[in-house]
């Protein structure tokens, strides 16, 4: 069970200062574990940022690079989950050829079907904008592609928040009391 | 208080000064000559140790740390300065010994601009050291000085680097002192589970056959007589890992000798027999455990460690006991029964036997042949009263001398375990006997650790540090001919190495020594070492191709140590 590779998502709150984030970065690099998406911005709370990380990987190693990550000084709080424990999403950008949207009625369809949103349109060119799934995101790009008229692509690392109804990880982040680590009792 | 309007380099040493620093290792350059330039007028405020190297320095910081419990200080230049420290960082880092190194920077003008002796310092130190932080204005001094102190010192301590800014140095600031008592990201003693401390205690009670093993944890606590009086109460026989040799006495009853590699017989086979293990300060390091799919299968595993990292690292762990072994100690024994245990330890009797028939008598008391290394190190310990500090080199006059040497007092070894440094010994001899200036300092090397920082030997003239230097010459880097031997078909390879006269180097350093070869002149050449004042060089030819026995060899069990 803990050898079992699978997608985990790291959450991390640190103060916000110059240099955390290769700290946190470094945890994985010395392992040589891959990061797959990596976000980082301020959090709810004033001067600490949260960083979301996923990664393919072991619960045995997952655990250990978690007490890694909340070891280090400047780092309030480390958690990781599996994708049954949070909601997450990730935002894509389409930016569409405006000429071949007209001509081509398959694209307009396609937006409409994916609940995706047009966000600028002009002349040249049409943005769109879809939140969701890795999966969901990645295929409607490959819908747009298949109809050429893709200009640019980008999307988002994941965003999670967690499902259990009674879990704020922001909350208690400077309460000593509270068990630092999830992962032992 | 009132504020003063002072450069940040005055505010740097009154920040040392606020937190009791009395000693400072360095050597100036370029871009900290502002701080050496204040250090002027500081003569008599810090005993100041001009090193011969920046790595010795951080050495000589972690024996100063080590043999008084405080915080070592080091204080270089950027660039080959600061390189230069990275190795007793990395040190330090592994076997948690505190210490401050403080080093020039170029301008925060010029930062990023490949500048004359500049290197990105954070970053290159920031996965080794606890604590990682550049100045870059005076304003900053007094702040981060204090947390500097507060993060290497509490909780498992270990180094922390300031990077100090040129501009930083010379520019003015309204000086107050500071004194950082908390960090809120940061917490350097674990609340005990009171929980996990009865379920311990539980265990222990119903234990038939427990064991403690006990690392440096109890040394860096100071919890020294916490730990007897848990070992007492229980009647639980303990054995120490190479860096908590002195956690306790060897003397003690209770006292099995030394785990790992090299340790003793009993207590690395009864590792495997035991029924409830009890780790105290102690990190399963690798070569304590050998191969970790064998090790204590058999027993419940209590582990009592301030640093959650540690707890299921690489042994998974029945009973995690998080926090300060000083504070979490007494909390078990409250809840001990009384209990001796006599047929259990017996069995580490049995085994002791085995490995002093075999082992230990004819390392310590050979009859004929070279000089060897056992024999040395159990003579001047000896000789010392078993009160003296040894400090060790890397290798097998490391496990020789660990092995051989007695220990009576707390924080009486002081020896690379961790990163396993060759050339540590010689600047963290120097540096204990700053640090613990009324004990008697041995220093063991090979030929091969003691030319690693042999400049040190300037220094010791020059501080007329007191130290007992006993090279073990072998004319062999005698730890890897040993593997060479063993699990190499025997081909030496860039392990024989043609050696100077020790004595004349040491002459030229005005320092007195003597040379031996014959056993017959051993006892007296010690008698002189120990008897003689001030620094002493102890040159002994020593049996060229001895092995360090038992030996676990790499990827074996505890249980199944080689004798011969």
């Amino acid at each position: 069970m803990l050898m079992e590779k699978k997608l985990y998502t790291v959450i991390v709150y640190s103060e916000n200062i110059a240099g955390m984030l290769n700290q946190v970065t470094a945890e994985f690099t010395r392992r040589q574990m891959n990061i797959e998406t990596l976000n980082v911005s301020s959090s709810n709370v004033e001067g600490v940022h949260r960083y979301t990380i996923s990664l393919w990987t072991t619960e045995w190693l997952i655990q250990r690079v978690t007490k890694r990550l909340e070891k280090k000084i400047d780092v309030l709080r480390a958690y990781y989950f599996t994708d049954n424990e949070i909601f997450m999403q990730e935002v894509a950008l389409y930016k569409l050829s405006t000429p071949r949207l007209l001509e081509n009625k398959q694209v307009s369809k396609i937006i409409r079907h994916n609940n995706a949103r047009v966000i600028e349109i002009n002349s040249a060119y049409t943005v769109v904008e879809k939140t969701g799934k890795t999966d969901a995101v990645l295929s409607l790009y490959k819908e747009f592609a298949a109809e050429q008229c893709v200009l640019q692509f980008v999307k988002s690392g994941r965003v999670a928040i967690v499902r259990d109804a009674n879990v704020n990880l922001s909350e208690n982040l400077f309460d000593e009391d509270v068990v630092r680590s999830k992962v032992r009792r | 208080m009132k504020k003063e309007l002072i450069t940040g380099g005055e505010a740097l040493l009154r920040s040392l000064i606020n937190e009791q620093v009395d000693t400072i290792f360095g050597y100036p350059g370029g871009s900290i000559i502002p701080v050496f330039d204040a250090l002027y007028d500081h003569q008599k405020d810090f005993h100041q140790v001009l090193v011969r190297h920046e790595q010795a320095a951080v050495h000589a910081a972690q024996g100063y740390a080590r043999s008084s419990g405080k915080v070592g200080v080091c204080l270089v230049t950027s660039g080959p300065g600061a390189t230069n420290t990275l190795t007793g960082i990395s040190d330090a880092m592994l076997d948690s010994t505190p210490v401050v190194v403080i080093a020039g920077q170029v301008s925060s003008a010029v930062l990023g601009t490949d500048a004359f002796q500049e290197i990105d310092l954070v970053g290159v130190t920031q996965p080794i050291s606890k604590w990682s932080y550049q100045i870059r204005s005076a304003e900053d001094v007094a702040w981060a000085v204090s947390r500097a102190f507060y993060i290497a010192s509490t909780g498992r301590p270990g180094p922390v680097v300031l990077d100090f800014t040129k501009n930083a140095q010379v520019s003015q600031v309204l000086y107050e002192p500071m004194k950082v008592d908390s960090v809120r990201s940061y917490v350097p003693y674990p609340k005990p589970n009171m929980d996990c401390i009865k379920e311990a205690a539980d265990l222990i009670n119903r234990a038939k056959r427990p064991f403690a093993v006990v690392g440096q944890g109890v040394e860096l606590g100071e919890a020294h007589k916490e730990l007897i009086a848990f070992l007492e109460k229980g009647g639980i026989p303990a054995a120490r890992t190479l860096l908590g040799l002195s956690s306790l006495p060897s003397e003690h009853p209770l006292c099995m000798g030394m785990l790992g590699m090299h340790g003793n017989l009993g207590p690395n086979v009864n590792t495997n027999e035991c029924d409830v293990l009890i780790a105290i300060g102690m990190r399963f390091s690798d070569r304590v455990t050998g191969k970790l799919e064998t090790y204590a299968k058999q027993a419940k595993i209590i582990h009592l460690d301030i640093d959650n990292v540690e707890i299921d690292k690489s042994v998974p762990v029945d009973i995690p006991v998080l926090g300060d072994c000083k504070e979490t100690l007494p909390l078990i024994t409250e809840l001990l029964n009384e209990n001796c245990h006599k047929e259990w330890i017996a069995t580490f009797g049995d085994l002791d036997k085995i490995e002093n028939e075999k082992v230990i008598e004819k390392a310590v008391n050979p009859t004929d042949g070279p000089i060897l290394m056992g024999e040395v190190a159990r003579k001047v310990s000896e000789a010392t009263g078993n009160n003296a500090i040894l400090v060790t080199d890397v290798g097998q006059n490391q496990m020789f001398a660990a092995r051989y040497f007695k220990y009576k007092l707390p924080h009486s070894i002081i020896t690379s375990g961790g990163l396993g440094t060759m050339g540590f010994g010689l600047p963290a001899a120097m540096g204990a006997t700053m640090g613990a200036p009324h004990r008697t300092v041995c220093y063991f090397a090979g030929d091969g650790g003691f030319q690693m920082n042999i400049q040190e030997l300037g220094t010791i003239m020059e501080q007329k540090c007191p130290v007992k230097m006993i090279v073990m010459d072998n004319s062999y880097l005698g730890m890897v001919r040993q593997w060479q031997q063993l699990f190499y078909d025997n081909r030496c390879s860039w392990t024989p190495m043609c050696n100077p006269d020790f004595c004349k180097i040491a002459e030229a350093y005005g320092i007195p020594s003597r040379f031996v070869t014959d056993r017959s002149e051993l006892d007296a050449a010690i008698k002189e070492m120990v008897e003689t004042p001030g620094a002493f060089l102890l040159s002994v030819v020593v049996r060229a191709e001895d092995n360090v026995m038992p030996m676990m060899p790499l990827g074996a069990s505890v249980c199944e140590m080689i004798l011969e």
